[in-house]
């Protein structure tokens, strides 16, 4: 079987010693999480860190809560968890739908929030679920603590603004009143990822759509979403049509190359497809109905 | 001596059972090799661990196609735990480089000249574990210069293809052989009278059988005594030694061949891989053992690739649906070495048995095959020598003229199904099927499926989606039927040979004195439970309890020769020659009970596992006490040896003919192509079922192989002839989650020439469920044509009518 | 390195490379063949063990990750009562045919009905979703496990008439 080259391997008892791991070796360092991604890239051999270092010891940077008027996820935060939070359920169920397609139940007990936004995969579906969301990342560093916006967090395929010494802690949504919220992924069999997938939420103000986010995965949109079709429906009436137009734009916005998982037009047409999908459930959902 | 007849074969419910409850023949029975299997301990290749052992690793091609300039090895072997680095060049000088194929080709164990396909070995590193010998494998260097690579099969023979075999004399294009069965001018007529003529393209693309285990081998060359030893995943250990015999020239009676606990075989552990001749030599290179295990891409890159069968149809027919003709012209795509393994006399394998499960006349094929820079094989996944290929063909092909005629595609097959009376069926390709009733089968598969009621619920659903402001989202319901006929139990030896060795099985039945047995068996498990099975059919013919008969395969040292299991052809061949063997020890016993009663042998009756006089049912002798006067002291009759031991080989006079009928239900989201299996019905007829749970799981096993093929799993290649299907992220393989739960029937046809009427199980499935999702797919999408596998984007393009090849990279 | 961890119970410690990983552990190290594997790209769950109680993926874990804490495999399902209800189901429901898948099965099923003594089908399909079988088209798993939870409903209700 493939195996990883070799390494050095050291664990962090907490996030100040993490920070000071990473920037002991200067930048040839990887903090390890559930290593559900870095393991098999490092079998492959795309990926060969000088250190790797371990923070699955912290785990008090595993939870879910509600921390004012914001939800609050630790970085640390299994799949797993994030499935089966009591409060997400509660104010997003986007995270469920999302997590229950993301990988298999296996993976999901050991991957963690933080390694799939750090991760950068271009087909990362919690990158959409957060960018539908408009969270926001705690990062860490020795000089201290940043918040960085997730539509601003990817500068691209596997690289994020996460220094070279920092660390995600933490990951917040905020909790919006009369809002729906899910997520729809079409796959070729259990566990595969995305061929496209597509989240939001709606918050509505009577039929008024007071707010919307958009996140889209796989299918190369800036920043997992489209801000466009975003303007397009808010502060209007909610209406098939509109959800439609903006399921249109995203179809179009986006910029999905071919591969085994389908071709560009195929992607682009599935796009608007489950974005009015998630629209429709998310309108259906803000209204106490059931979707 | 005298022969008694063979024991009907009777119903489960009928059979007496052991002190241990388990029945003494037929019926259902738990596993005897689960116990080791659920506690942990099976015993798998890369479970065997040797003193002193060292551990390989294959360098691979990166190209499809490049010649090989340089190959600097230095850096390898400085590396400190490397003990020995081979290539191409050092191959050579031992003879070794190239190795026969089974079907009479060359292919490269380390490649010398060229690359000739993505994966392809290059070098071959032994180091003291497995880590070290792939860190050595990237201080390998190699200067390729690339070639242009035949990737589309159908582009093989264009004039400026390159040149793939010039390792091959005089070669000047890429034709493997032009091949053709049946009778053309008969066809042709046919084809001029009728009213109706349907074409259609079909692509079975290339899938990989993927079990769990992958393949592998420890090799270990004793230098003192000379003996071979080789544990390795094969499921023809006694033809593997064979061939190590003849490649490398050694002793074969100092080889010893042991087929441990195989993780699923499904014909990727046929062949012989370089992966195993490359053990032997850094055996013999270092003087210790040496394992060599593949990693998944190893596998689905290059070793044992099955189908890759471009197919063009022709059915002919009256207005009213009876089929006249089916002719059909085979582009076969083998890779760049033909590595197919299958009887010497038919290059396209038993594809001519494609005329399938219908009564007309005329048929007639043409199969051409070609070389291009893709791995080799073809014949693996449960095929049955491409019997898969040829029910697709025309379970397809009738599905097509259903579509253009309109017709129930139930009502077609009906129509057209050969009747039971027409057994023995001389196909007009030139196959005896056996026994069959298949218009029963397809009215029980339909009955199960409630089809009327399922045709009733489409036509409302189809109804409904037509009215103005219906749901765009509704599901598309659509149901597929396939019938197959298959052929097992290679073979009658004077058609069916490997490599010039005959098809026959040999197998041994002791029973030792306490009347405990052991049966030696030629062919290997890969989890169908020969364990149990067999000792079952040992136990129906001389009732011993199965629990005291153990079954002993997979070692050549310690069984009779045979050709092992693939082709659904242990219980045909080697399940006959045990119910043979156990047939010589009751004659034999019963000879020995008249001895020993001192009666006439005429005066003796049976009952299950005892001789007892005739009017005196308590004077008699059980097969234990038999076994133990055997070997005793007592005077045997005149020209009777001792001991109770039999000793078989079995030259099956025909091959056996497995029906059946499935049914597929399935549900499309017609904006997003995704398809859901709700139902699969399967009836099968396979003759009485030795054990009916292992039957069963047989057959679930395959049903899944047919979700996975019609809808995910295909090796497609890139423009440069890179293989896109290299890992389980790419080469998708069903779940859980896409399976639904089997609903099985069955009828029961006993095949006439088999001692105990049976016919085997082991592929049925996987060869008749493609064709019933495919069916069931384009009856939802109202469609005519479009190849598997149905993932979400090409169902969608199929609905849109713009279906795309499966084989090449979608751009 | 040096690494301690606690495997069926029983503590073991031994040198080994940061790399290794635990699969390879189990393995090769301690001998535990049970455990097997299937795939390079953490896909086919071959290589299931528990991590602290929760079935993990062996091959995607090192074996300095699991360091201090608890392991258990397949060697560790049966007790000294014999074997384990899953096991047992296993067995009576042929939920298995080459036994390659079957470890890892077992572990991801035990794990399931600890949490969910009394699942459904549809619970069960997902659970083992992460385990690929290639050979018994899954039917025969679902109803092993369904019986290995039908009879430990029974057992503890003896138990409680007692
Ligand atoms: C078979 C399989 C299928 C999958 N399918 C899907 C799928 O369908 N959808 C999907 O979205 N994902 C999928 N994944 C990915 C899965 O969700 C991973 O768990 C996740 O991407 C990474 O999480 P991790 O904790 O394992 O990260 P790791 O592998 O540990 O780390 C990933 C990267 O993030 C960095 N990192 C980790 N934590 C932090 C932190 N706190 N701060 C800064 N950097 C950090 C690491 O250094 C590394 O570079 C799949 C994975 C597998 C193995
Ligand atoms: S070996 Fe395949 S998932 Fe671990
Ligand atoms: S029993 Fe063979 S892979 Fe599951």
């Amino acid at each position: 079987m493939q195996v990883p080259a070799p390494f050095e391997y050291q664990r962090a008892g907490s996030v100040d010693e993490a920070i000071a791991l990473l920037a002991r070796s200067g930048g040839d360092a990887r903090l390890v999480a559930g290593g559900h991604s870095l393991l098999p890239m490092m079998k492959l051999r795309l990926a060969r860190p000088e250190t790797l270092v371990d923070i699955n010891g912290l785990s008090d940077l595993e939870y879910v809560k509600v921390d004012g008027d914001e939800i609050a996820i630790g970085a640390m935060t299994r799949h797993v968890g994030v499935l089966e939070s009591a409060v997400l359920a509660e104010h997003y169920r986007i995270f469920a739908e999302a997590e229950r397609v993301i990988a298999d139940p296996l993976v999901r007990n050991r991957g963690t929030v933080g390694g799939s936004l750090c991760q950068a995969d271009p087909s990362e579906d919690l990158s959409a679920v957060f960018a539908a969301l408009k969270g926001r990342a705690v990062i860490r560093s020795a000089s201290g603590t940043r918040s960085v916006d997730l539509r601003a967090f990817h500068l691209g395929p596997y690289e994020t603004v996460v220094g070279d010494a920092e660390i995600v802690v933490e990951v917040r949504v905020p909790i919006r009143p009369h809002t729906g919220s899910a997520y729809e992924k079409v796959e070729r069999r259990a566990g595969d990822w995305s061929v496209a997938a597509a989240g939001a939420f709606v918050q509505l103000r009577g039929d008024t759509i007071d707010d919307v986010g958009i996140g889209m995965t796989a299918v190369g949109a800036a920043h997992f979403t489209c801000e466009e079709a975003e303007d397009s429906l808010r502060g209007g009436p909610v209406s098939p049509e509109a959800i439609d137009e903006a399921a249109r734009i995203c179809g179009q916005r986006c910029n999905p190359s071919a591969d085994q998982r389908g071709p560009v037009d195929y992607k682009r047409h599935l796009v608007s497809v489950l974005v009015a999908r998630a629209l429709t459930r998310s309108v259906a959902r803000a209204r106490g109905e059931a979707a | 001596m005298t022969t008694t007849d063979m024991p009907a074969a009777p119903s489960s419910d009928t059979v007496p059972r052991s002190p241990a409850g388990n029945p003494l023949g037929f019926g259902h029975m738990l596993r005897k090799e689960d116990a080791r299997f659920v506690r942990g301990q099976g015993h798998y290749v890369d479970d065997v661990r040797l003193p002193g052992m060292l551990h390989g690793a294959i360098l691979r091609s990166s190209y499809a196609h490049a010649r090989v300039v340089s190959i600097d090895t230095s850096a390898a072997e400085a590396h400190p735990k490397v003990k020995a680095v081979i290539t191409g060049k050092i191959l050579e000088t031992l003879n070794l480089a190239w190795m026969p194929t089974l079907s009479g080709d060359v292919t490269a164990v380390l490649a010398t000249d060229k690359v000739r396909f993505h994966g392809q070995e290059v070098a071959f590193v032994v180091a003291e574990d497995e880590y070290s010998a792939r860190d050595a494998l990237e201080l390998i260097e190699v200067e390729y210069e690339p070639l242009p690579a035949v990737v589309d099969a159908t582009h093989a023979l264009d004039p400026d293809a390159p040149i793939i075999r010039d390792d091959l004399e005089g070669r000047t294009d890429n034709k493997i052989y032009d091949w053709e069965a049946g009778d053309e001018a008969a066809c042709d007529e046919a084809f001029a009278k009728a009213d109706v003529v349907v074409a259609e393209d079909l692509v079975y693309p290339r899938v990989h059988p993927a079990p769990m285990e992958t393949c592998g081998a420890v090799a270990h060359m004793d230098k003192v005594t000379g003996k071979l030893t080789i544990w390795t995943t094969t499921q023809a250990p006694h033809a593997h030694r064979t061939v190590y015999a003849l490649v490398a020239g050694l002793p074969e009676h100092k080889i010893q061949v042991i087929s441990p606990d195989i993780g699923g075989g499904f014909g990727n552990k046929v062949g012989i891989y370089p992966g195993y001749v490359l053990a032997i030599v850094g055996s013999i290179v270092t003087g210790a053992p040496v394992k060599w295990m593949e990693d998944r891409s190893e596998n689905l890159m290059s070793t044992s690739f099955a189908r890759d069968y471009h197919m063009h149809g022709e059915i002919a027919a009256t207005k009213d649906g009876k089929i006249l003709a089916l002719r059909v012209r085979v582009l076969a795509d083998h890779g760049a070495f033909n590595g197919v393994a299958q009887p010497t006399k038919f290059p396209a394998g038993f594809f001519h048995i494609f005329t399938g499960s219908y009564d007309y006349p005329a048929a007639h094929c043409k199969v051409t095959a070609v070389y291009t820079n893709k791995a080799l094989g073809g014949v693996a996944y449960a095929c049955s020598f491409r019997i898969t290929e040829a029910v697709y063909l025309v379970e397809r092909m009738v599905n097509c003229l259903a579509f253009e005629l309109k017709q129930d595609p139930a009502e077609l097959r009906m129509k057209n199904l050969l009747r039971p009376e027409q057994f023995p069926y001389m196909s007009p390709t030139g196959w005896e099927y056996d026994s069959g009733d298949y218009p029963r089968a397809l009215r029980e598969a339909m009955r199960i499926a409630g089809y009327e009621e399922l045709r009733r619920e489409q036509a409302s659903r189809r109804a409904a989606a037509a009215q103005p402001g219906a749901d765009p989202t509704a599901p598309l319901m659509g149901i597929g039927l396939s019938f197959f006929t298959e052929g097992v139990g290679a073979g009658p030896r004077k058609h069916m040979d490997i490599l010039g060795l005959g098809m026959a099985d040999g197998c041994e039945l002791r029973i030792h004195p306490t009347g405990k047995a052991q049966l030696r068996l030629s062919v290997q498990t890969q989890g169908q439970g020969h364990e149990t099975t067999f000792a079952q059919i040992v136990s129906h013919v001389i009732g011993l309890p199965p629990e005291d008969i153990e079954v002993i395969h997979g070692d050549t040292d310690n069984t009779p020769f045979g050709l092992g299991t693939y082709g659904s052809r242990s219980t045909p061949v080697s399940g006959a020659a045990a119910a043979v063997a156990a047939q010589r020890i009751k004659d034999k016993a019963r000879v020995i009970a008249a001895a020993a009663l001192e009666c006439s042998v005429d005066d003796l009756e049976w009952e299950h596992g005892r001789w007892f006089v005739r009017g005196d049912p308590t004077q008699g002798k059980t097969i234990a006490e038999l076994a133990m006067i055997a070997h005793g002291s007592l005077e045997l009759p005149e020209g009777v040896e001792g001991h109770l031991d039999a000793s078989v080989v079995y030259n099956p006079p025909n091959l056996t003919y497995p029906f059946g009928a499935y049914i597929c239900v399935v549900d499309v989201d017609p904006q997003t192509g995704q398809v859901k299996v709700r139902r699969f019905i399967a009836v099968d007829d396979c003759g009485p079922r030795i054990n009916p749970m292992i039957v069963e799981g047989q057959i679930h096993g395959g049903l899944a192989d047919g979700i996975g093929m019609a809808l995910m799993e295909v090796i497609a290649f890139d423009r440069d002839g890179n293989n896109l299907g290299g890992s389980f992220m790419d080469y998708l393989l069903p779940t859980s989650m896409e399976c639904p739960s089997w609903e099985l029937g069955q009828t029961v046809t006993p095949s006439p020439h088999h001692p105990i009427g049976v016919k085997g199980v082991g592929e049925s499935a996987t060869v008749g469920s493609p064709p019933a999702v495919v069916n069931a797919v384009l009856d939802a999408l109202q469609v005519r044509s479009a190849d598997m596998p149905f993932t979400p984007a090409m169902t969608w393009r199929a609905l849109e009518g713009r279906p795309m090849r499966p084989d090449l990279a979608i751009e | 390195m040096r690494v301690t961890l606690t495997v069926n119970g029983a503590e073991t410690t031994a040198d080994v490379e940061p790399r290794l990983l635990l699969v390879h552990y189990l393995r090769d190290v301690l001998g535990l063949t049970g455990t097997h594997w299937g795939c390079d790209t953490s896909n086919c769950g071959a290589c299931t063990v528990w991590l602290d109680g929760v079935p993990i993926k062996s091959c995607t874990t090192l074996a300095a990750m699991a360091d201090g804490h608890e392991v258990r495999t397949v060697e560790g399902l049966a007790s000294e009562d014999g074997l384990d209800p899953v096991q047992q189901g296993f067995v009576e429901e042929h939920g298995l045919q080459c036994g390659f898948c079957t470890p890892g099965m077992m572990m991801t099923a035990r794990a399931l009905l600890d949490r969910i003594p009394d699942p459904d089908e549809a619970t069960i399909r997902e659970a083992i979703s992460g385990n690929l079988c290639r050979c018994t088209g899954y039917e025969n798993i679902v109803r092993a496990i369904r019986w290995a939870a039908r009879h430990e409903a029974e057992r503890t209700s003896e138990e409680a008439a007692v």
